[in-house]
């Protein structure tokens, strides 16, 4: 099976660590008599990391010069860029993500149709920018993780934790050439909710039904539900945006977006957090990444509200990736959307912004006609 | 880019530190918390290279809690302080080297409150005053100017941001600020320039 392979699942199953991707010679098992043996030691191998108990405790990060040091740079066959637009905030009605389409190599448009959105679960999406080879590569090894540790544990992580996993996973590499900016779009379930198959909930009630215990005994298919494009009964829109403005609304005082963040705290709800292989870590409620985003914030900071309806939301993440892709030459093509909610994401049609410019265009033009024949 | 600054009073000790994540010319976040608590009466404030100070920060955090859960009484601050620095030196001459800033304020039921300037280099000094980053330059000339030994008040912070606001290129629009005292660590008003608008629930400002 793929997925095993990519696991080593057969080698080692017990072991995980980027370590394990190097050469045999740094097999931490074996004593070496440099390596001191300190159990709360932040960068050495835990003594504890021989017993196959599931969770990799050595995940306090095994030697990071062994990945600088092992790995000589590769020449690139061409430059890389980090052309991208991708952005991810939240509001009253969940988390939106969207992100345009184009892989860009130097001045090359090497691919027009990237996927940079990709889900790691049904109530977890992640948007790429960075290297593309590298940011399929850790999106592929999180989705790992996190079905693993679904696994073990019987429940999906938070947003939290696995945006602090991903962080420690890229450690090592801190210093070498990976570049990736992962921003972590998802919906955290209270504990009475689960990971479900499928976004087509029927009843939009049936969160507070389901027992915890149902959620563990259930041994549900792990893949995410593939998108589709809903638009929601207008009824069932009201009553999850009237369910999360009323949970939030107990959460904090003010304002979700009150000085205290009470939303970043609160264990449940729409979740935005931006890990990038510097080693940053942060938690927010808007984050635009790649060369495309200084034009993104702009649009953004100017129209973002916690209490824009779900139309709203979609039309201003639009319009900041097509003004993004208008002016930025690295980003560009489709505009891609994907938003989520207490049931988990779903996408909407990939869009072209080609026809997007030449309607406004004809649409201005015409304007522009009119007054011309006003003031004639 | 980024700010940090304790000062010792007679019984507490007053830290702040700008809440801006940028990355490169871009704001990520303009309400970032630097400040990382060790026990209930120590604080570390943790700024430099972005993966870096987390790290290293929560890695402390985490070693001073086991710390008490080990032997069922707390870090002192002092103690506390000795640690990261043995920590930060110890890693200063491998590889991988952490490149934080820090500073280390508590207040120990014995010996009063502390305050410790800690650096890239791992050098560690008590000082009634401290402050890390380019703001530093414009600010410590106003303590040495007006801190008296157990006589800073309090009265003169504003004049401490007004200079950085007046002079500093760089805008610092906002501070998260933190006393420590016998009675723990306590959150003071965090000084936004435009807080009036953000509790309307608009986060442009």
């Amino acid at each position: 099976m793929a997925l095993e392979d990519f696991c080593s699942f057969r080698n080692n199953p017990h072991l995980w660590t980027p370590a394990s991707l190097l050469p045999p010679l740094q097999n931490p098992a074996s004593s070496t008599p440099g390596i001191p043996k300190h159990n709360h030691s932040g960068r050495r191998r835990s003594e504890l990391s021989n017993k196959d108990d599931g969770p990799p405790l050595h995940l306090s990060l095994p030697p990071a010069s062994a990945a600088r040091c092992l790995m000589p740079t590769v020449r690139r066959p061409f430059p890389l860029t980090h052309g991208t637009t991708t952005l991810g905030f939240v509001f009253q009605g969940g988390v939106i993500a969207a992100a345009d389409t184009r892989a860009s190599a130097g001045g090359l448009v090497a691919c027009p149709e990237v996927h940079k959105i990709i889900p790691v679960h049904s109530h977890l999406v992640v948007t790429s920018s960075g290297s593309g080879a590298d940011c399929v590569l850790w999106a592929r090894a999180l989705e790992r993780e996190i079905r693993l540790y679904r696994l073990r544990h019987g429940r999906v992580l938070s947003v939290r934790g696995t945006a602090k996993l991903l962080a420690f996973m890229l450690h090592p590499f801190k210093g070498t050439d990976v570049c990736v900016a992962l921003t972590l779009c998802g919906w955290d379930q209270g504990p009475n909710g689960g990971p479900r198959d499928g976004v087509d909930q029927g009843s939009a009630g049936s969160s507070g039904d389901a027992t915890a215990t149902e959620a563990l005994i259930r041994i549900e298919g792990t893949s995410p539900a593939p998108g589709h494009v809903t638009q929601s009964p207008v009824s069932e829109q009201s009553g999850l945006s009237s369910s999360s403005s009323s949970s939030s609304s107990s959460s904090s005082s003010s304002s979700p977006y009150s000085i205290s963040s009470t939303s970043s705290t609160a264990r449940e709800g729409p979740k935005v957090i931006y890990v990038c292989s510097d080693g940053a870590r942060l938690q927010g409620e808007l984050f635009s990444v790649g060369s495309g985003s200084p034009y993104a914030y702009g649009i953004l900071d100017g129209g973002l509200r916690w209490t824009l309806s779900r139309e709203e939301a979609f039309s201003l993440a639009r319009e900041a990736v097509f003004r993004a892709t208008h002016r930025d030459a690295y980003s560009g093509n489709n505009v891609d959307l994907v938003y989520i909610t207490e049931k988990g994401w779903s996408r909407r049609d990939r869009e072209d912004l080609k026809e997007e410019y030449y309607t406004r265009k004809e649409e201005i033009g015409k304007i522009v006609e009119e007054r011309c024949r006003k003031t004639d | 880019m980024e700010y940090l600054i304790g000062i010792q009073g007679p019984d507490f000790v007053l830290v702040a530190a700008d809440s801006v994540a940028a990355s490169s010319i871009i704001k990520m976040k303009d309400d970032h918390d630097k400040m990382f608590k060790l026990s209930d009466n120590i604080l570390l404030l943790c700024v430099g290279e972005a993966g870096d100070t987390v790290q290293f920060a929560e890695y402390i955090q985490k070693n001073v809690q086991l710390y008490k859960m080990r032997n069922g009484y707390e870090l002192s601050p002092t103690a506390a302080a000795n640690f990261t620095r043995k920590n930060l030196a110890d890693y200063l001459r491998s590889r991988t080297p952490y490149h934080v800033n820090l500073l280390l304020a508590g207040y120990d039921q014995a010996d009063g409150p502390a305050l410790f300037y800690m650096d890239h280099l791992s050098a560690l000094a008590k000082a009634p005053f401290a402050a890390h980053g380019y703001g530093a330059f414009l600010t410590l000339s106003i303590l040495d100017r007006y801190y008296k030994p157990g006589g800073w008040t309090g009265e003169q912070d504003a004049s401490l941001l007004s200079i950085l606001n007046k002079r500093f290129i760089l805008n610092l629009p906002s501070f998260n600020v933190r006393a420590i005292d016998k009675e723990g660590v306590h959150d003071l008003e965090k000084v936004f320039k435009h807080a009036y608008l953000r509790s309307r629930g608009d986060f442009r400002y």
